[in-house]
Order: structure tokens, then C-alpha cells, then sequence
């Protein structure tokens, strides 16, 4: 109601000496405010950390890289999408952390024929029935959650208690949780989205006495939820997690509470990858020995895919088909390592078992512990006709 | 459905609802004596959390923290009732709502301009971030055991000052009928200063107190304001016993909506519709609280012009 203001910062970095037909731009649409901002802020440092490396440059052409925030607002998102398409003509486009937000935008994306390689969010429309050839994604939303169910029964819980705010991505979280994992479930609690005092649903799972918690609380909620169930008492009853709330933003945020939760990603900093190792290096000498969290891994890996691509073509853009099949076929090292994509544009790729600890220096970050799935691929690609 | 599980979430609903009292409080007070629609109130509760939240993180030192945030709500309140609010007394409702909405804007301005968009993580006191054996086998956190003492405790203060006191008795008359206060010679410019500062007092000790277990974050005042309002609304305009006894009936409601209605929804109906209208339910239960006790005492509770 009250996010009235648009702050627009657009950066124009390198300058557009065009040789070439079409001047590569790139939109990016920033979360730094609004409810994914913490999360906006991780995605855009990943994005400078890229621009560094590449110089200004995509696939060795001049490039302009166009960065705004939209506030989270799936409408100011659409608004800002209708400038950089009609006035900016951009190349590609990427950015938004939340789903609504993707789904809002794509249409126009799809329509002009711009590359939406998504930085974040994979929802389930575009995994399946509303899959375009215009969008890329990093992951599913559910695969997480399919992990952190393998994971639970792996570990032998029989009975666990879910929790998720009640809107659609929560229950799309806990169906997801629901196809692999094989025991029962204790209870199935939707919280109010947006809640802070998690009072109610602490006393409802101290009585459920589960063997374990899955919660798939994002930012803010997440937060205050593993205070309040450490405060309460209750750690020694496991937390598994998707990697969303559980990652490097809310494990510095909550700090000691969160030793110990079991949660599931696509990638991890300490993957002894060659990419990856230089790619942490790099992120953690420029922001102060911070590690990167998944947001700002998969917006580097954003601008290496497109840096990559225009590469393969020679720079020639315009051809908008030989550029889909460059993005579709990458040549750039991921710092996830091998993967490849379904037909839907999804990637086939690996998903990991990570527990928060301690590094060398005692600070508390998430750990390496495994693979849980291998060249794992989405459950919606089968509704993918076109 | 155990013993121990019933008496946690009634501590639950005693917790919320006695911090919603000390924010309805000081509406109560301003709107029944006044006759003033202080939407701000709300703004005086995020300026609480947000103060307390930094003095915490800066100095260590908690209760420092809530006096400080106490006193400078305070001070802010009294500068604000000087400007503006007092230039309202006599307007009719509509202009104190635009007035005190836009109140509300400028502070969510003032507040992303001071301490930025991103919300504050105000921590627990290291002393009280454990548990407490209530009895064996409810540990409960000791941060809400001070959070209920500590609003009980500002009750009967309250219950103190109002019933007790000569300024109290003023505050009263003006409450049961401003204008014969007015002929009896009992300043009211005064008395109404002395109230809007109280009330902001009580909003941001509310704040302070809730900002550990809450989120400090911009918009968290309007967001207390709503169940504030539906408090006031219950208990009668101008009373603080109503406001008392509503604020725990609505903390206790909403608490039983959210633990017991799912699960009984779930015994009931069938899992995919229970998960669908469980929360949905609990979350209007204070609603249809507010719609039964206005349907049978249209006043309120405890009516303070009776």
C-alpha cells in the first residue's frame, strides 16, 4: 500500500561503440527494496562480480548492462520490462528473485523474443504447460524440496511435521517435499505469510513431537522462526530445509541457532569445482570474506551463460534462433559444474545435502555433505508441449 | 490435545494479547478523550522498535534500550501533538484520518531514510534467549515469561494512574463527557498533552518489547494498528478496562484460531479442504469476534460513556 516510490538507478557501464548490427544490452531487475531485498542485494553483487570479470563485455562485444530496481512489485516489474523492451531494445533479460514477479513479466519477454534467463526463480507454469523457448532456468522451485524429502528419509524420519506460508509457492514447497519422501506426515501447518511470532505453531509441533521439521519459510519468516523454536526449546528436533531458508542471509542472521540444519541446493561454495573455487574466491575478496549464497552464484552464472552465448554466435544477436540454440547448448564452465537442459529449459543437473557448521575461522556457514540427487530433472517437463 | 499444549498457547494468547493491550491503550485513551483518530499510533510503535533495536545492537544493554526508546517516542510525540495533532482536536474524523495517514507515510519515509528498507533483526537479551522449565516437560521461553510480567505489570499501573490519581480522575471525566469537564474547569489542553504522551509512552514500550520477536521493519505499525483497532472496538472506545479485557480476549482467540481450528478441521473435513480453510478461518477469528460482541453490546464491551 505504501510503496509508492520507484527509485531507479540505472548503471551504464562500457560504452556502445557498435561496430555490429545490434547493440547488446542486458535489462536487470533488482529486488533491492521491497520483500526480497536481502536477496535482491546477494543477486546484485553477483551481477557486479560478473560485469567485473567480463569486463563490461559480452562474449568479447561492447555491452551495456542495465540495472533497476522494481521494489519486488510484480507490477512495477511489468512496467520496467515495458521500458527496457520498447525504449532500451534490450538483448537479454534477467533478475527478479520472486516467482510472481517471473510470472508477470515473461508474456512480454517471450513476446518480443528476448532471452529471460531467470537468476532465481523456476516457477512450475513455465516448467510445464506455459514452458517458452525464451525462458532459462536454474532450477525447479519443488526440485529442492524433492531433495530435502529424499534427504528425510535417508535419514530415517518416519513422522514430519511441515510448515509454509499459505500461498501458492508454499504449498508448491510442501507438495514438493511430499513426492519423495516415503513416511508420514505428522502435520501439515500453513502459517499466515508475513508472520513473525511463530508462538502457536512452536506449542503445535512440541505436541506433534515429530521426528524431524521441514519448513519452507522464506527471508524474514524463516528468520524468526528458527529464534523462536531454539528459544522454545526444542533443538533437538532435526530442521531440514530447502536451501531458500537456509541460506547464507539467514544463517548469518540467526546465527548459533541454525548449527546443525539439514538443507538442499543445486550448488554449494564449497563445491571443489574449478569455476566455482575461483568464482568464491573472487565474490568473497571483493565483498569482505562474505560467502556467496545460491542468489548470487546463479546471477554470475546468468551473465556467463549470455557471455558465452554471444560468443558462439560471433556477436551477431539479431539471428534470435542461432542465439537459442547457443544458450540451449552452453559452452561456459557453471559453477554448478555439468548440466544440461531439459526440453522445457530447465536444467538436468545435481542437488546436494548441505548442513550449516563451521568453517576454519568459526564462522558459521553452510557445509558440503553430499549429493542426494543425481542428474536430477523437474516433475512438470512431461507437460511441456510445443 | 494435552494438558501441557492448552496451557502453552493460552501463555501464548496472555503474551499477545497484553502487548496489544499497551498499544490500545493509548488509542483508547486518545480517540475516547479526545475524539481524535490517531492512525499515527501505529507509527509511534515502529519508532519504539526501531530505537530499542538499535540502542540494543550498539550498547548490549537491553533495558537501556527500551527506557531510551521509551523516552525518545516520548519526546517525538509530544513535538508531534504540538504540530499537528492539536490543530485536529476540533476538525471533524475524515480530516484527522488524511492528517494522521499522511503522518504515516512521512514516518515510513523517515524511517527508510535513517535506517534503511532492509528490516532490522532485533536480537533476545543473551540472558533470557533460552528456555525456562515452566513445569516438567514445557520448557517456554523466558523472553515471553518477561513480556507477560512485564505487561501485567503495566496494567495495574495503568489501572493505578487511571483509578487512583487526580490527573487519572481528570483523564476519566473527560472520557465520560469532555464538555462538562470543560464547564467544571478542568484544562484539557493539558490532560489531552498528558494522554497522547502516555499513550505514545505505551506504544513504544510495546515496540521495544516486541522487536525481538517480531520483525522491525517498515510497516509494522500499520500492520499492529488493525487488531488494535478491532481491540478498541471490542472494548468500547475510551475504556482502559475494556481495552484490557478485549486485548486478551483477541490475543487468546486469535492464538486458539491459529493452534486448535486446523487440527479440528482436520478430524472433520476432508486433509485438502481442512489445509485450505483452517488458516483461512483462524485468521478471521478476531474478525467475527469483534462482528459477535458489536452484534450484542453495539458499544462495546465497557462502554466508557455509558
Amino acid at each position: 500500500m505504501l510503496q509508492m516510490k520507484k527509485v531507479a538507478l540505472a548503471l551504464v557501464l562500457g560504452s556502445a561503440l557498435a561496430a555490429h548490427a545490434e547493440d547488446i544490452k542486458v535489462g536487470i531487475a533488482l529486488d533491492i527494496s521491497g520483500p526480497f531485498s536481502a536477496l535482491g542485494a546477494e543477486a546484485r553483487d553477483g551481477f557486479d562480480l560478473a560485469i567485473d570479470k567480463l569486463g563490461g563485455k559480452l562474449g568479447g562485444q561492447p555491452a551495456e548492462f542495465l540495472k533497476t530496481d522494481f521494489g519486488g512489485s510484480p507490477e512495477q516489474a511489468n512496467q520496467l520490462v515495458a521500458r527496457y523492451l520498447q525504449r532500451e531494445k534490450i538483448t537479454f533479460f534477467t533478475g527478479p528473485i520472486g516467482s510472481n514477479a517471473a510470472l508477470a513479466v515473461g508474456p512480454a519477454l517471450f513476446a518480443a523474443k528476448v532471452p529471460y534467463l531467470s537468476s532465481n526463480p523456476g516457477p512450475s507454469a513455465y516448467a510445464g504447460e506455459k514452458c517458452s523457448p525464451w525462458f532459462f532456468a536454474q532450477y525447479q522451485n519443488d526440485t529442492y524440496d524433492e531433495a530435502a524429502g529424499k534427504v528425510a528419509n535417508e535419514k530415517g524420519y518416519r513422522n514430519v511435521v511441515l510448515i509454509a506460508p499459505n500461498y501458492p509457492a508454499g504449498k508448491d514447497h510442501l507438495n514438493g517435499f511430499k513426492r519423495l519422501y516415503s513416511g508420514a506426515v505428522k502435520d501439515e501447518i500453513y502459517t499466515r505469510l508475513g508472520q513473525t511470532d511463530y508462538a502457536a505453531e512452536i506449542a503445535q509441533i512440541r505436541s506433534a513431537q515429530p521426528d524431524a521439521v521441514f519448513f519452507f519459510l522464506p527471508g524474514g519468516m524463516g528468520i524468526n522462526f528458527v529464534k523462536q523454536f531454539v528459544g522454545g526449546g526444542l533443538k533437538d528436533i532435526p530442521l531440514i530445509a530447502p536451501g531458500f531458508s537456509a541460506d547464507e542471509d539467514v544463517i548469518q542472521a540467526v546465527g548459533e541457532p541454525m548449527l546443525g540444519v539439514l538443507n538442499t541446493a543445486h550448488w554449494t561454495h564449497d563445491l571443489d569445482i574449478p569455476a566455482n573455487v575461483e568464482f568464491v574466491a573472487a565474490f568473497r575478496n571483493k565483498y569482505d570474506g562474505r560467502y556467496p549464497s545460491v542468489y548470487a552464484a546463479m546471477a554470475y552464472d546468468s551473465l556467463m551463460a549470455m557471455d558465452a552465448a554471444v560468443r558462439d554466435v560471433a556477436g551477431k544477436v539479431e539471428d534470435r534462433e542461432a542465439l537459442l540454440q547457443a544458450l540451449r547448448k552452453p559452452s561456459f564452465k557453471s559453477v554448478r559444474g555439468d548440466f544440461k537442459y531439459g526440453v522445457n529449459n530447465f536444467p538436468v543437473q545435481n542437488y546436494y545435502l548441505r548442513e550449516v557448521g563451521k568453517d576454519a575461522q568459526g564462522r558459521l556457514t553452510n557445509k558440503l555433505i553430499g549429493t542426494t540427487l543425481e542428474q536430477h530433472q523437474d516433475a512438470y517437463v512431461g507437460a511441456c508441449k510445443r | 490435545m494435552d494438558f501441557i499444549f492448552v496451557f502453552e498457547q493460552v501463555l501464548n494468547g496472555l503474551g499477545y494479547g497484553l502487548m496489544l493491550f499497551l498499544i490500545a491503550a493509548g488509542l483508547t485513551l486518545v480517540f475516547g478523550i479526545m475524539d481524535t483518530m490517531n492512525l499515527a499510533h501505529g507509527s509511534l510503535y515502529m519508532a519504539g522498535a526501531y530505537i530499542a533495536a538499535r540502542v540494543h545492537e550498539s550498547s548490549g544493554s537491553f533495558a537501556g534500550a527500551v527506557l531510551l526508546a521509551v523516552l525518545l517516542t516520548v519526546v517525538v510525540a509530544v513535538v508531534l501533538e504540538a504540530l499537528i495533532i492539536r490543530h485536529l482536536y476540533r476538525r471533524d474524523h475524515l480530516v484527522q484520518v488524511l492528517a494522521t495517514f499522511g503522518i504515516i507515510l512521512i514516518a515510513d519515509d523517515a524511517v527508510k531514510a535513517i535506517w534503511g528498507v532492509a528490516p532490522l533483526l532485533a536480537s533476545t537479551p543473551a540472558a533470557l534467549a533460552g528456555p525456562i522449565e515452566v513445569f516438567p516437560g514445557l520448557p517456554y521461553p523466558a523472553y515471553r515469561l518477561l513480556l507477560i510480567a512485564a505487561g501485567l505489570l503495566v496494567a495495574l499501573g495503568l489501572y493505578a494512574l487511571v483509578h487512583g490519581t487526580r490527573i487519572g480522575m481528570l483523564v476519566r471525566a473527560g472520557a465520560s463527557n469532555r464538555q462538562m469537564a470543560e464547564f467544571m474547569g478542568v484544562r484539557v489542553g493539558a490532560v489531552f498533552a498528558f494522554v497522547f504522551a502516555l499513550g505514545a509512552a505505551l506504544a513504544a514500550l510495546a515496540g521495544a518489547m516486541m522487536a525481538p520477536i517480531s520483525a522491525v521493519q517498515i510497516g509494522m505499525g500499520e500492520a499492529i494498528l488493525i487488531p488494535a483497532l478491532v481491540v478498541i472496538v471490542i472494548g468500547g472506545i475510551g475504556s482502559i478496562r475494556g481495552a484490557f479485557v478485549a486485548a486478551l480476549l483477541v490475543g487468546l482467540v486469535d492464538t486458539a484460531g491459529r493452534a486448535f481450528l486446523p487440527p479440528a478441521l482436520r478430524a472433520v473435513l476432508p486433509p485438502a479442504l481442512a489445509a485450505e480453510l483452517g488458516p483461512a478461518l483462524a485468521g478471521i477469528a478476531m474478525y467475527v469476534l469483534m462482528a459477535a460482541v458489536l452484534a450484542l453490546k453495539p458499544a462495546g464491551l465497557f462502554p466508557a460513556r455509558a
